[in-house]
């Protein structure tokens, strides 16, 4: 059929079954959203930022599993996304972002709203197109969507002129795609699987290593059923948390700067890491000449790249996690969960000794008890989402997650304001569930105009803002490391986020004591509509245990006991 | 300290617009080198070679391939080992200088005067880049006063 490039833009959503669009019109998108107006196949959520736009589209993809889909405008539209294009990037969430261009014969020219968008995006996406010709739009967007999803996931930049999208062409998207310079490899190789298993039984102590790739290929299952067959304890980085349940016995906890005593100790001493999906972040490996250092290290990633890029890799296996895994399973006869178990008696005593706990022993609220409130009155009823700082950190430590995709967060680019759009969109695919998003009276400020999408679109998120009138990452920072100048971090001058919530719509509570945070929480989930849960923290809480920064893991600053 | 090598890697890539950002991009964006590049289509097909003359350790190397690997036009990756590699030059000499000197110095290079007008003599040499480091070396006092390089190609054996 004979269509406009608008109208191919929305052919080819539907046809990707798309349900979901985030985004904000603008002048070189106009005629693609005149197309939307004219559709019914899918809901656009407005935002109020195109920054939002695409945090909301990533919380969207994390949540289902598909693609987040954005569309902006040209100039400051897209440059407002360019945020949300590096988180997706970072965290590897599979996204296609749609925006306008000012029209071919004005490109070069410095035309109003005109900006070199693909040379931009470049560096932070996967792939991204200039699309120069409506005939190429039904193919491009197709590779958009593959590229998008295949292989390591990661966010697709389509950058379309205006008077592209007024083209009329023939339209066909049953195509068959011919990227021939493009071809994931998933299939893991299977005399190096052999050798990995083989090293796996023969090791004393080995420790599962689980990344955030775990959950983008969808392998949770499968890996929790490979994890209790070979009785091998595992830990988790920030991005994996809920591959395996909290309640798991053979969880050890979360690795990494703010990780648990006994998971830090437990990669410390390992003689092998068996890595899924995992990219030895400097803020999981700290000091790299000390890490693992005793271990041998099985690798398994569908990014090449990713492999032997700063931890050299015994056994590195180029696949799909889920594949890798389940090849692996057909072999892991070989392996007697038993020969492990003075190693999991180790681990024991390591959680005994330095167990992940916080003091209540302040006149306030500590940010940890509300954590793990949430978690036993919601527990896996919510899906939570969280900003950028403390709250992060304790969200990570102290929620029991028990399944995959019941986390988003910004772990790789640590984008305040990444928090409440995300909420939204994690709302909007998985509705059933209760959407909380935990944040800090910093972050919550970086992306306020969502309170707006929230209450027009009826996605009632409820954001229990942990106010400790800091900046309070940096604070800690400085406290410990800039002999307590606390420069530029203390917000004692704020809003107020009751009346805030309420302008727009929305209801707030302010809460000082635990019976008022339970009255708050059960009130708005009840309700059942957009909140603002302003709770009272104790202001100089730090995150522990810690490594500092450039530290090794086996040296980390840790709680100080109290006498009882 | 680990040791940084001299390496030459070609590219086979799609040759399309703004392939070639893409590559130098990826040099930039993650620190590594490039000493020199070239880039022409390969005839008869849809595609490019690039000749890229880099330093780096063995990590480094590893990574640069693997990254290059990632950018989704990007069909082949070598890191040449053995290898034929050719670089060109074209040097411009005052007409005063001596002609038979500079024409004698060239051939030993593999290369001659190409070109010779009222003011000025324009010689090339084409040999593998140490040996044209020689000849640039060599040819210092006849007083060049341009001297403009291609960068290297590169063919496996």
């Amino acid at each position: 059929m004979q269509i406009s490039g608008a109208q191919m833009v929305v052919e080819a959503l539907i046809a990707e079954g798309v349900d979901t669009v985030f985004g904000y019109p603008g002048g070189a998108i106009m005629n693609v959203y005149d197309e939307i107006y004219k559709q019914d196949k899918f809901h656009h959520i407005l935002n109020r930022h195109e920054q939002a736009s695409v945090h909301a589209a990533e919380g969207y993809a994390k949540a289902s599993g598909k693609v987040g889909v954005a569309m902006i405008t040209s100039g400051p539209g897209f440059t407002n996304a360019v945020t949300g294009m590096a988180d997706a990037y970072m965290d590897s969430i599979p996204l296609v972002v749609i925006s306008g261009q000012v029209p071919m014969s004005l490109i070069g020219t410095d035309a109003f709203q005109e900006i070199d968008a693909v040379g931009i995006s470049r560096s932070c996406t996967k792939h991204n197109y200039l699309v120069t010709d409506a005939k190429d739009l039904p193919r491009i967007l197709k590779e958009a969507f593959y590229i998008a999803s295949s292989g390591r996931p990661g966010p697709v930049h389509v950058d379309i002129p205006k008077d592209v999208t007024a083209q009329i062409e023939e339209f066909n998207y049953d195509i068959e795609l011919d990227l021939e310079t493009y071809k994931p490899h998933t299939k893991g190789n299977p005399r190096q699987i052999k050798k990995a298993m083989e090293a796996i039984s023969k090791a004393k102590r080995p420790l599962f290593y689980l990344g955030g790739g775990v959950i983008n290929a969808n392998a949770s299952e499968v890996v929790r059923e490979f994890v209790h067959k070979t009785g091998i304890p595992a830990v988790e980085t920030f991005m994996a948390r809920g591959v395996l349940s909290f309640d798991d016995d053979l969880l050890v906890g979360m690795l990494g700067m703010h990780g648990s005593y006994a998971s830090n100790m437990a990669m410390s001493e390992t003689d092998l890491v068996i890595g899924l999906g995992a990219r030895f972040d400097d803020r999981v490996t700290g000091k790299l000449s000390e890490f693992a250092k005793n271990a041998e290290v099985i690798h398994v990633d569908i990014d090449p790249a990713s492999i032997s890029k700063l931890v050299n890799a015994n056994y590195p296996i180029v696949g799909d996690v889920k594949s890798v895994v389940e090849d692996m399973l057909e072999h892991s006869s070989k392996v007697n969960p038993n020969r492990y178990e003075p190693w999991r008696e180790t681990i024991k005593n390591f959680n005994e000794l330095h167990p992940l706990t916080f003091h209540e022993d302040s006149e306030r609220l500590k940010p940890q008890w509300v954590i793990k409130r949430v978690g036993e009155l919601l527990g896996d009823d919510a899906n939570i989402s969280t900003d950028v700082g403390q709250h992060q950190m304790w969200t990570a430590q102290f929620y029991p997650f028990s399944r995959p995709r019941q986390f988003m967060s910004s772990g790789g680019l640590g984008t305040m304001g990444y928090g409440f759009p995300a909420a939204l969109g994690v709302k909007a695919a998985s509705p059933d569930k209760v959407s909380i998003n935990f944040t800090g009276d910093g972050s919550i400020l970086m992306n306020i105009q969502e309170l707006m999408t929230a209450v027009e679109k009826k996605l009632p998120v409820i954001n229990i803002i942990l106010n400790n009138n800091f900046l309070g990452m940096v604070r800690q920072w400085q406290t410990l490391f800039y002999d307590k100048r606390h420069s530029e971090t203390d917000l004692s001058v704020q809003p107020d986020f009751v009346k805030l919530a309420q302008a727009f719509g929305g209801i707030g509570y302010r809460v000082h004591t635990k019976e008022e945070f339970d009255a708050a929480l059960k009130d708005a989930v009840e309700r059942n509509v957009v909140a603002f849960i302003e709770v009272i923290v104790e202001r100089m809480e730090n995150v522990m245990p810690m490594v500092p920064a450039g530290g090794s893991l086996f040296n980390m600053m840790l709680l100080e006991k109290k006498e009882k | 300290m680990e040791i940084k090598e001299r390496r030459v890697i070609s590219v086979i890539v799609i040759n399309e617009a703004s392939v070639l950002s893409r590559v130098t991009d990826l040099f930039s964006g993650r620190g590594y080198n490039i000493t020199s590049l070239t880039v022409a289509p390969i005839p008869e097909s849809k595609y490019s070679r690039l000749t890229i003359v880099t330093s780096g350790s063995v990590r480094v190397m590893e990574q640069i391939t693997k990254q290059l690997h990632k950018l989704i036009p990007v069909l082949r990756v070598y890191e040449h080992a053995d290898l034929v590699e050719k670089e060109m030059a074209l040097v411009k000499f005052p007409i005063t200088e001596n002609i038979t000197d500079i024409n004698t110095l060239c051939e030993a290079y593999n290369g001659k005067i190409v070109n010779v007008g009222e003011n000025v003599i324009i010689a090339m040499v084409a040999d593998e880049p140490k040996r044209v480091d020689n000849y640039l070396k060599a040819i210092k006092r006849y007083n060049p006063k341009e001297i403009v390089r291609s960068g290297a190609v590169a063919l496996e054996r």
